[in-house]
């Protein structure tokens, strides 16, 4: 219980993995907290990978790590975009609202 | 020891709870509030780790631009008026006991597959890449980031222009009735739309534009 080893981080990206996916089916507020949940998601991931890189004492991890980071940034980026266009084109982003594509 | 796990449980504890509340939480504003507090315990976790590069990386890019972007953009949208209860109608709280069974079933098979793992012993011996503990972390990842993955690196800066691009091509919008001006209008004046040569005779004074 005192030692930490792998399986605690392991355990930790799991635990923030499941809230993420949570958090973007039973969201109904507004889209952008689905971003957010996606973040959530990748923060998981990138648990995982430092905690497997630092233990298995492998530096590709931590690298891969960087370049999750980087497409995170560029994701967010466009997302929030296309958010900001849709509310001016449509004045809402309300997650029940938005069904143009009828999906 | 003891203090690096008390330490692990407390951080991995406000990150956990911080993930329910970015979720859970009413306010959007408050959301993003919760996502910063989640990156910056995450990052302590990463440098008590032992990956400090990773986990500073993280504090500037995730808080200091992510979060403050989402900041941005809930602030710019006017959400607090969509400010309601969790589940507007009755349509979507449908999709609760869906969202609820697979997330947990999600769950599950991760801790099993994290309680069952057992990996070869042998794997701790081959550290390829930290094998010199003389260099810092940030040391040896700049070693191997700019020599073998310097493609991917180039790749990544590339996706983050393209990134910038798309997003000012998307958001970007041209106004109608603002006085701006055009430089080619400007450049391509000539002398004789421009200047005007008149003959002043005197006591009589000159009009201009009839």
């Amino acid at each position: 219980m005192t030692e930490i080893g792998l399986g605690h981080y392991l355990t930790l990206g799991a635990i923030i993995f499941s809230i993420g996916i949570i958090g973007i089916f039973l969201n109904r507020k507004n889209i952008i907290v689905i971003l957010m949940s996606i973040e959530l998601i990748l923060l998981a991931v990138n648990i995982n990978l430092v905690a497997f890189s630092i233990f298995l004492g492998d530096l590709a991890g931590q690298v891969f790590t960087l370049f999750i980071l980087t497409v995170a940034a560029a994701e967010a980026a466009i997302g929030l975009a296309i958010i900001v266009v849709y509310y001016r084109n449509s004045g809402t982003i309300r997650v029940e609202e938005i069904d143009k594509l009828k999906g | 020891m003891i203090a690096h796990a008390i330490f692990f449980y407390i951080f991995s504890f406000i990150a956990i709870v911080s993930a329910v509340m970015v979720t859970a939480s009413k306010n959007t504003v408050h959301s993003v509030f919760f996502l910063i507090l989640d990156f910056i315990s995450i990052s302590c976790l990463f440098i008590m780790i032992g990956a400090e590069f990773l986990g500073m990386i993280m504090l500037i890019v995730y808080v200091g631009a992510v979060a403050v972007l989402f900041l941005f953009v809930v602030m710019m949208l006017n959400v607090a008026q969509q400010k309601n209860q969790w589940f507007a109608s009755k349509e979507s709280s449908r999709h609760i006991p869906v969202g609820l069974i697979i997330s947990t079933l999600i769950f599950f098979e991760l801790i099993i597959v994290i309680g069952g793992w057992k990996y070869k012993p042998d794997l701790f011996d081959l550290n390829n890449s930290m094998t010199n503990f003389n260099l810092s972390n940030t040391h040896s990842i700049g070693q191997i980031l700019y020599t073998d993955y310097i493609h991917i690196f180039q790749i990544s800066g590339m996706i983050l222009l393209v990134a910038m691009v798309g997003a000012i091509v998307l958001t970007f919008r041209k106004r109608e009735g603002v006085k701006t001006q055009s430089y080619l209008k400007q450049i391509s004046r000539e002398r004789s739309e421009g200047v005007q040569i008149v003959e002043v005779e005197t006591n009589k004074g000159v009009k201009i534009d009839d």
